[in-house]
């Protein structure tokens, strides 16, 4: 078990080193001169020589590529990633700032996504009428297929401006965060839904539902008692992954709903080049993302007693391995 | 009969499959049974009889796109046909108890035993009970359904118990809400032979002691006729033959229950007759001293499962050595070194002169032309997509033999005609075709590059008896006109009696006993080889049977 858990952590401490030297090489090693970067585009020949010698001295681009690389792991390790070249403020605190918001957002999107999701697959499982079946069914192809903005901009258009019941933009207290959870939530919850409709259904139809029937169990007790557990583990999975979709996805309903965020500040951090900022994000982003795979794998063993057997006790399989 | 209801009777009972719009097949036409007190009925039946559909009838387990066109399902006289979900889960349970076919599918595997057993308690109990009464209760059931250790296996979950445990874990859970009658649909099919003769003794006992009725639906002959007090035989959705054991055995007039029966295996080795005797024939295949051990990944220490472990192995020319075990015997893993799938960690492998294990792989696939290996699963070890024609040709591509379109068909042709399939079935897919004529296009495919040497593991095991008897009559055929050698896996010791002129026994990747058929199983000298023969099905039906 030990093992597990410590394979598990080693695994996302890598993706988030591979992250952050990944971002080193794309932005400080590969720009032919990353002093130039530094600079707005239209004033880099009126700059001075002097003035570029002193922030290449300033930033250690001086220095061999190496050392420059473990001076700045070495401060990243400490949580710090360098100053903002635009706003002059910490990068740690400039992203700590934003993040809560957009981790909010995300978070909340993927559990209205899961909650949407289960709704559709339990409705298709339980239901005795084919039509509704089939209507349920339909819905997560269609939630895959609307894009953010369009369903961003016809909420609002409905709940904002037509009924009044929402905020349209602006990020103060839980009603504004009402609409763009909506909108996240929904492309999110087409695939997750269509992998769970799937899985209940193949599930429903397993030996072990044919053993609670002969038990005397009515429908819902099977799918409530017997189905839901066993389904429920491939969503997990691609809940994780899903994680990193909407934290990418932040990006289009920041700027729609108007709500601070990692989503914006990416995007202005890219318009303007600046460099520590885009790898602080870069790697913050990949260590939630690894945090949130991480609690996945680790739930894994909680919800499925076969491997927790594997991964804990040799002697268990003992037992059952004479059978195989 | 008698006077007392009987516990389930099922009158003319019809049941349609919905094929297409307004499109229905048929797949029970006009069936009747009855089951009384303490009585032990079997249901006998081919795949595809109908008799899974009449029980899950029974029980009310039809899916949607099944109906029952007529007839009447009543328990103790209870009209029960045409009950929906929430009236049935009354009987079910409460009444009639269910013993599924597949004991490793058919528990939850995410809850503990005593929790499924509990829950069947539970739902079953006449009133709302408390949590600790409703326990009792459970453990009860599994002491009774033949367990040991009841509070440890309470707290297991299915993944730590072996498939007999698992079985009887279920039939604890059928018992849990004290029905009158069990419904047990192929409880064994999937358990090894001694399993499957404890399970169902202890059915027969369970029988005698709670005075329930059981029905046993089964594909085994031999496992109804050693049991049963009265006998069904299902043909194509109709009950052909019905009465009791003694009377089926010795007068029936049913042309197919008089195949059924002779097919099994027990009855076949009269028509089979004796092999001829090839003990100066030269060897084909010798393998020494073989040893395959897997390493299981565990905390801390690592354990070793000793798959196969120092077994020697001989084989004369045109003759066949029958390798019988148990699941977990070790036996596949054999198979697939001597052919050269899986290396062993030690031991040697000749094929005639030349020496099998260690080679590269280029100078294996040459080898392999000369030995072939037919696979367990005819549904599964043949590609859906391709025509039967490209599936048999494919060998003879593989390997550039019979170039030219028309000399490869020609050949293809000559293949499917050894295994008794014409040429209209070139063009046809797997999925048309039945299990037997599966097995036979497998076959033919590994005849393509005339080898000398055919593997066949577990060949014919997931064939009906019938088909199985005709298999076996192919491949006793091709040997005697191609000269071939067999070697042939099984965990059926009927069959091997009537194919096999050498046979090992194999127990925990160990040979427990090796030699000719005759003498092994006239005098087996290891206590395992006569618990394996002891546990053959169907002792009645030999000593009933012509010779």
């Amino acid at each position: 078990m030990l093992r597990y858990v410590a394979l598990k952590v080693g695994r996302a401490l890598f993706v988030v080193w591979a992250a952050f030297t990944l971002t080193f090489v794309l932005l400080f090693v590969l720009p032919a001169n990353p002093v130039d970067l530094l600079f707005d585009p239209a004033e880099i020949n009126a700059v001075p020589p002097e003035v570029r010698e002193r922030v290449a001295e300033n930033y250690g681009f001086n220095e061999p590529v190496l050392l420059q690389y473990l001076d700045r792991l070495g401060h990243a390790l400490t949580g710090d990633f360098g100053n903002s070249v635009q706003s002059g403020r910490p990068v740690t605190a400039a992203i700590l700032d934003v993040l809560p918001s957009t981790l909010i957002l995300a978070a909340g999107a993927l559990v209205l996504a899961l909650v949407i999701a289960f709704v559709i697959a339990l409705v298709a499982t339980s239901t005795r009428h084919d039509w509704v079946r089939n209507l349920v069914e339909a819905l997560p192809s269609t939630s895959v297929s609307v894009p953010v903005f369009l369903s961003g901009i016809l909420i609002l258009q409905i709940f904002s401006f037509q009924l009044g019941w929402f905020p349209a933009f602006g990020d103060e207290g839980w009603r504004s965060l009402v609409l763009p959870l909506v909108t996240l939530a929904i492309p999110v919850s087409g695939p997750i839904a269509q992998l769970l409709v799937r899985s209940f259904a193949k599930e429903f139809h397993s030996g072990y539902v044919t053993t609670s029937w002969a038990k005397g169990a009515t429908r819902g007790a099977i799918v409530i008692g017997d189905v839901f557990r066993n389904a429920s583990l491939p969503a997990l999975t691609i809940a994780g992954v899903t994680f990193g979709n909407l934290i990418a996805g932040s990006v289009i309903t920041e700027t729609v709903f108007a709500r601070k965020g990692i989503g914006r500040m990416t995007q202005t951090a890219i318009n303007t080049l600046d460099l520590p900022l885009v790898q602080g994000i870069v790697v913050l982003v990949a260590a939630s993302f690894a945090l949130i795979n991480l609690v996945v794998d680790l739930t894994y063993p909680v919800l499925d007693p076969r491997l927790r057997a594997t991964l804990a006790a040799p002697t268990a399989k003992a037992a059952s391995g004479g059978a195989r | 009969m008698s006077t007392v209801d009987p516990l389930l009777r099922i009158t003319d009972l019809a049941i349609d499959y919905r094929t297409g719009h307004r499109e229905w097949t048929t797949a029970v036409r006009g069936a009747s049974l009855h089951v009384q007190p303490g009585e032990f009925v079997s249901l006998v039946g081919e795949s595809g009889s109908g008799k899974t559909t009449l029980v899950h009838a029974a029980l009310g387990l039809l899916p949607p796109a099944a109906r029952i066109r007529s007839g009447a399902i009543a328990y103790s006289d209870v009209d029960v046909t045409g009950w929906n979900d929430r009236r049935m889960a009354l009987v079910r349970g409460n009444y009639v108890g269910f013993i599924p076919q597949d004991p490793n599918t058919s528990l939850n595997p995410v809850k503990k035993i005593g929790q499924q057993v509990v829950e069947a308690v539970r739902f079953n109990a006449p009133k709302p009970g408390n949590a600790e009464r409703h326990h009792q209760a459970a453990l009860d059931s599994l002491r009774t359904a033949g367990l040991k250790d009841v509070e440890r296996v309470f707290q297991q979950y299915p993944h730590e118990l072996s498939g007999g445990m698992k079985q009887r874990a279920l039939i604890a859970i059928a018992l849990a809400g004290k029905p009158r009658i069990i419904v047990a649909d192929e409880p064994t099919s999937s358990l090894d032979v001694t399993v499957q003769k404890v399970i169902l003794d202890h059915l027969v006992r369970l029988r005698e002691e709670l005075d329930i009725g059981i029905l046993l639906v089964t594909h085994n002959l031999g496992v109804a006729l050693d049991r049963s007090d009265r006998i069904l035989v299902m043909r194509d959705g109709e009950i052909v033959e019905q009465g009791p054991v003694d009377q089926v055995l010795e007068q029936s007039t049913n042309e197919y229950t008089r195949r059924l029966l002779d097919a099994a295996p027990t009855r076949l080795a009269a028509s089979f007759g004796a092999r001829p005797v090839r003990a100066e024939a030269p060897y084909v295949l010798r393998a020494r001293a073989l040893s395959k051990t897997y390493r299981l990944r565990g905390r801390g220490q690592r354990r070793d499962l000793r798959a196969v472990d120092g077994v020697d192995l001989a084989v004369r020319k045109g003759t066949t050595h029958a390798i019988v075990g148990e699941s977990g015997a070790g036996k596949s893993t054999l198979a697939s070194i001597l052919v050269g799938f899986t290396a062993p960690d030690r031991g040697t492998v000749h094929i005639g002169d030349t020496e099998l294990t260690g080679r590269r792989r280029g100078r294996l696939r040459e080898i392999r032309r000369h030995l072939q290996f037919v696979f367990q699963n005819p549904f599964t070890s043949l590609d859906p997509r391709f025509t039967v024609g490209r599936i048999v040709a494919e060998p003879l591509h593989a390997f550039g033999l019979a170039p030219g379109r028309a000399q490869r068909t020609a050949r293809v042709v000559e293949l499917l005609a050894a295994v008794a399939l014409d040429e209209s079935y070139l063009h046809r897919l797997p999925g048309q075709l039945s299990g037997g004529q599966r097995q036979r296009v497998a076959i033919a495919r590994a005849l393509a590059l005339n080898p000398e040497i055919l593997v066949l593991d577990e060949a014919v095991s997931a064939l009906d008896v019938s088909v199985q008897a005709q298999i076996l009559r192919l491949l006793v055929d091709l040997q005697a006109g191609y000269g071939l050698s067999y070697v042939f896996v099984t965990h059926d010791l009927g069959v091997v009696r009537l194919v096999a002129d050498d046979v090992t026994v194999m127990k925990d990747g160990v040979a427990v006993e090796t030699g000719p058929v005759e003498r092994v199983f006239g005098e087996p000298r290891h206590p395992y080889t006569r618990e394996l023969l002891d546990a053959i099905p169907g002792t009645r039906l030999a000593l009933a049977g012509p010779g």
